[in-house]
């Protein structure tokens, strides 16, 4: 699932902060920072996220394994950010669907990430699918396909601040 | 039921309260700041939601077989928004769809002040 040459050609409205490891662009909502998830990198239509492991996002006590609605919520946050960085002009985003597949058991006690990629971006439709992993992509333990609506509002969009402070160079 | 939701850090983590209604089980999300995904709106984060209805779906057949010897197991899970939720508790029923000998389809409903505006949809398959 790597860049295709339009997708590099194009001009994203979050461009000035691709890169490794931008917190920011989660720490404006309150659940995020509640579970301590963090932008591990963004780039062109693809968001990676990492969600630290916590004794209190077990689901099955007796082996371990972080509950699947903690997945869920860590897919649907890399959704919400790979349309973002697909985006050429602000816009909100609202999630109209999202199914996750169960593959396997998450390993127990380890950090676990989401990697999304929104692979087609139409005026009002952004279309996205991705991976939740361990420690390699190739062998997820869960995978996931959605869409999202893009409006035309962007009012509700908490990234609009981004916009707000003109070329979307931040302070942090 | 209540126990089991005091067996399961992650329901214990979102505050959820069991509850039986006309038979069935009925769960209920209480509001609080950090669940949160748009300060905005400001409206639930959608990840929570969805969470919710699988818990809610996994106690619904937890609580139709009578027995934790057999915890299903979920093999996939889809959601759909219908509509943003607000600072307010949302409550979510789930029904057994079909109940097979290997794997149990369980539809669940998710709503705020007014049960017939929805906020959200879910239907998962389970590993029995």
């Amino acid at each position: 699932m790597s860049s295709d040459k339009t997708a590099t050609e194009k001009q994203y409205a979050l461009a000035s902060i691709f890169g490794p490891g931008r917190d920011e662009l989660i720490d404006h909502t309150p659940h995020a920072r509640h579970l301590g998830i963090r932008v591990v990198r963004t780039g062109p239509c693809e968001a990676v996220l990492k969600l630290p492991y916590r004794a209190e996002l077990v689901g099955d006590p007796t082996r371990g394994v972080v509950f699947g609605g903690a997945i869920t919520t860590l897919l649907d946050h890399a959704s919400g950010l790979a349309a973002a960085c697909a985006m050429e002009t602000f816009q909100a985003i609202a999630t109209v669907d999202l199914r996750v597949d169960y593959l396997r058991a998450a390993a127990p006690g380890l950090d676990l990430y989401g990697y999304v990629r929104c692979y087609k971006m139409t005026k009002n439709v952004a279309f996205i699918r991705g991976v939740a992993y361990e420690h390699d992509p190739e062998d997820p333990f869960a995978s996931c396909q959605g869409t999202l609506m893009v409006g035309a509002n962007p009012t509700a969009s908490p990234f609009t601040r981004f916009n707000d402070e003109g070329t979307g160079e931040t302070s942090g | 039921m209540t126990n089991l939701v005091e067996m399961i850090p992650y329901a214990r983590f979102l505050g959820v309260a069991v509850e039986r209604v006309d038979g069935a089980v009925q769960c209920v999300l209480p509001f609080r700041e950090e669940i949160v995904g748009n300060q905005r709106l400001p409206a639930i984060h959608g990840g929570v939601l969805g969470a919710f209805l699988e818990l809610t779906a996994f106690l619904r057949l937890l609580d139709e077989s009578g027995s934790t010897d057999r915890i299903p197991r979920p093999i996939n899970f889809s959601v759909d928004y219908l509509r943003s939720a607000g600072p307010a508790a949302t409550t979510a029923r789930a029904e057994i769809f079909k109940l097979g000998r290997r794997i149990a389809n369980v539809h669940v409903v998710a709503w705020q002040q007014d049960q017939k505006r929805p906020v959200a949809y879910g239907n998962g398959k389970f590993l029995l």
